[in-house]
């Protein structure tokens, strides 16, 4: 056992930092969300250059040979300053299930441009009435004489708004296939909205859409288990983000009430404002050592025990995100909630934590239900 | 013990609800229940129609144009303009300052303002807090020195509801500098169009525009616009503050938000099936009605009580800790019914009060409308209106003895 990073990925969680203090100011964020995309592709180019894109996959998936550590490293740091770029949606979630699913050549002709920064890529999955359960897709796919025609829509896309590429699932005959469908189809209409915490997301209504079955990504009506591991490693990165935002904003606090004045002294001298900041910390710490469980839950090779860890991580997770964010708003008063002060948004990132990917409640039935059997 | 209304009550009830039915119009209806704050035009129109049967203010005394109910009787019309979805009044004129006028101004005042509010021909907002004095109210620094026949008042207040909105504010001033901090302080009430008054919009986390800065840069204020006397506005403020704290419980605003919430649960679904049948989510829902239950019984044994029951300051304090963290946790339970609808942001296009660019609207249902924002909103609600930890702190001295 050995939970101490190597040199490497020590490394590459410095940079990380440096960069995000340098060029990831809060006041540079509000002006990249206002901005017509939602974010800076200048800073897209700078994560490819530095190998940011790749950083999370083998050196055979055209990456530099790191993985769930490596990218849970970055997210950390990203979720410090909430970042908006779409690294969760291109470089984890959409290179995940290329690397689950596609063929030496698919792999190839996707992760090589995804890790260069020369294409986006989204994993177009999610629908509305989906709620977590990755198995109720409802757009279909129909065979034809010349290939595939898809029907359907999906919803709250990350990173669906600026991808060039998107990776469509579909009920096809067999089950749930995955279709490569390049941005510009026609048929496809895709419209941009803006999440609760800064990204861009969207829904893609797609009308008789036509593909070559080259374009399809994995077995017909096999895809299922490769977008669930790629959906686990979008929980476990998302989670990465929230123990970054909360101990962002743990920090922030803790200064906050040493300098802030009332009653003729600092706020940080009330016992109260005290305890409660001591349980802000151990949340964090509980949720900072629950995410090294969650990355171990990813390569365990049982499907469901994989899922189970990574259930258990989000809703430990991502609810002590939103209790510590939230108390980080209180205990900052008034400016707590405005819009140009950031302790707020970190209570926004977690509040779209806790929502995305199944709620709370799913993810309690889903450990509940692997755990019942594992006492059978 | 008996929780049932008398008839004569629940006919009174029966009667309020019929006549907000028939006299609501429909559009202002159906913005109400979208959640974001109400428009000025829309809070005027129907404070006319209140206003015109004599119901804009029913808690005032009726010689200033109020009613002689019970308390429990304008208790129940609250409730029923709650379950309707009528816009929420002004009310920094009708809760605070109106009060405050009626209770220690002089006639000249009293003729002069207090049909204005009634009538909504005058918004008003509450200059109290200042950037370094939240909690800490008495060490406001906001000055006011005479001058003739008029006072000239610096400083600067800040999270002040409405005040893009509003023509009159009533301020805390600091008019004896040598006093204890309580005992320099003076009630005056400035109209917001004098030369040197200027508000700054702070836009908060729900994306919308509710608080303001306002800077006063020598602003004359006439002498005949001090309530009461000279130094003793901390007194009115401390009665006006009671007030804030016993209305605070909002358990009408937060009844209808749960109606909307079960209605949700009902069309929303997970696993097969409504949220309202998820055994999870119906627990959780059901153990907040039974909070909510218990704080409705506890705001009608503060109505049950006289005004000089010294276990009302108390109670006042549980309404506001109570009440606020449920307004917060019904709208957090909202957005988590609606699943990613509730994570996408709706630009509040009925208002005018967005930020610089509005956000493109979501392809989502008309009911997902706004409870994010209501969700981000009510973070403030345990910190306005005096922060819950000065309440715990209330509670812990005042009635404890601690």
């Amino acid at each position: 056992m050995d939970f101490s990073p190597t040199q490497e990925q020590a490394a590459l969680k410095e940079s990380a930092r440096r960069l995000c203090e340098r060029d990831y100011g809060f006041e540079q964020r509000r002006h990249r969300i206002r901005g017509a995309e939602g974010f800076s592709r200048d800073l897209w180019k700078t994560f490819a250059d530095l190998g940011w894109l790749g950083a999370g996959l083998s050196e055979d998936d055209f990456g530099y040979g790191g993985g769930p550590v490596e990218t849970a490293l970055l997210q950390e740091e990203f979720g410090r300053v909430l970042l908006v770029e779409p690294y969760l949606s291109c470089a984890i979630i959409a290179a995940r299930a290329v690397v689950a699913l596609g063929d030496p050549a698919q792999k190839e002709a996707l992760l090589a441009p995804l890790v260069a920064g020369e294409k986006l890529i989204a994993l177009a999955h999610n629908e509305a009435a989906m709620r977590g359960d990755d198995a109720a897709v409802r757009t279909e796919a129909r065979l034809t004489a010349d290939g595939w025609r898809l029907e359907g829509r999906k919803a709250f896309v990350l990173g669906g708004s600026s991808a060039d590429i998107l990776l469509v699932s579909a009920r096809t005959p067999g089950g749930v296939s995955l279709f490569e469908v390049p941005a510009d189809a026609a048929g496809l209409e895709v419209v941009a909205y803006h999440a609760v915490d800064g990204r861009r997301v969207a829904d893609l209504m797609l009308t008789d859409v036509a593909v070559d079955d080259a374009a399809r990504i994995g077995p017909e009506g096999g895809a299922l288990p490769g977008i669930e591991l790629a959906v686990d490693h979008g929980v476990i990165a998302l989670m990465a983000e929230c123990v970054g935002a909360m101990d962002a904003a743990l920090w922030l606090t803790r200064d906050y009430l040493t300098t802030r004045k009332q009653f003729g002294v600092t706020l940080n001298t009330f016992q109260a404002l005290q305890h409660r900041m001591a349980d802000m910390l151990v949340e964090t710490e509980l949720a900072r050592s629950m995410l090294l469980r969650g990355i171990a839950a990813l390569s365990d090779p049982d499907p469901r025990a994989r899922r189970a860890g990574v259930s258990a991580a989000k809703v430990q997770i991502a609810e002590a995100a939103v209790k510590v964010t939230g108390e980080a708003i209180q205990m900052h008063g008034g400016i707590g909630v405005t819009e140009e002060y950031v302790v707020g948004h970190f209570y926004k990132r977690a509040v779209l934590a806790r929502g995305l990917f199944g709620s709370i409640d799913l993810h309690l039935e889903r450990f509940a239900a692997w755990s019942r059997k594992a006492v059978a | 013990m008996n929780f049932d209304l008398d008839p004569a009550d629940a006919a009174f009830q029966a009667e309020m609800r019929a006549f907000i039915r028939q006299a609501l119009p429909a559009d202002i209806a159906r913005r109400g229940r979208q959640g974001f704050h109400a428009t000025h035009d829309d809070v005027q129109a129907w404070m006319r129609i209140l206003n015109a049967r004599g119901l804009a203010a029913v808690h005032w005394p009726r010689q200033h144009g109020g009613t002689d109910w019970s308390p429990l009787r304008r208790h129940l019309f609250q409730v029923e303009l709650r379950a309707a979805g009528t816009p929420v009044p002004d009310q920094a004129a009708l809760e605070l300052v109106g009060p405050v006028i009626y209770t220690f101004g002089d006639e000249v005042q009293k003729a002069r303002y207090l049909p204005a509010i009634l009538n909504a021909d005058t918004f008003w907002c509450q200059g109290f807090s200042e950037p370094n004095s939240g909690s800490d109210l008495a060490s406001l620094k906001t000055r006011a020195v005479r001058d003739g026949d008029h006072y000239v008042v610096n400083g600067q207040k800040t999270w002040t509801s409405e005040a893009h909105k509003a023509d009159m504010m009533f301020a805390l001033v600091r008019t004896d500098g040598e006093a204890r901090p309580q005992a320099g302080i003076s009630f005056l009430l400035i109209d917001m169009k004098s030369p040197g008054v200027s508000v700054r919009p702070i836009y908060t986390i729900n994306e919308g525009l509710s608080v303001n800065e306002v800077f006063l840069d020598n602003v004359r204020v006439p002498a005949e616009n001090l309530v009461g006397e000279e130094n003793r506005g901390w007194g009115y403020a401390k009665f006006l503050l009671t007030n804030e704290r016993t209305m605070s419980a909002e358990t009408p605003h937060t009844a209808f938000d749960l109606e909307q919430v079960k209605q949700i649960a009902a069309v929303e679904r997970r696993g097969g099936r409504p949220l309202i049948e998820d055994p999870l989510f119906a627990a959780r829902l059901a153990r907040f009605e039974i909070e909510l239950r218990a704080l409705e019984a506890a705001v009608l044994r503060v109505l049950h009580m006289g005004e000089n029951d010294p276990a009302l300051n108390a109670t006042a304090s549980v309404l506001k800790l109570r009440g606020s963290e449920l307004r917060q946790r019904i709208a957090d339970l909202a957005v988590e019914a609606l699943g990613d609808h509730g994570l996408a942001v709706f630009p509040d296009v009925e208002g005018q009060d967005n930020m610089d660019v509005l956000a493109p609207v979501p392809p989502a249902p008309d009911y997902a409308a706004g409870w994010l924002s209501r969700a981000m909103f009510r973070r403030a609600t345990t910190i306005y209106g005096g922060a819950n930890e000065i309440q715990r702190t209330i509670i812990a001295k005042s009635v404890l003895g601690l």
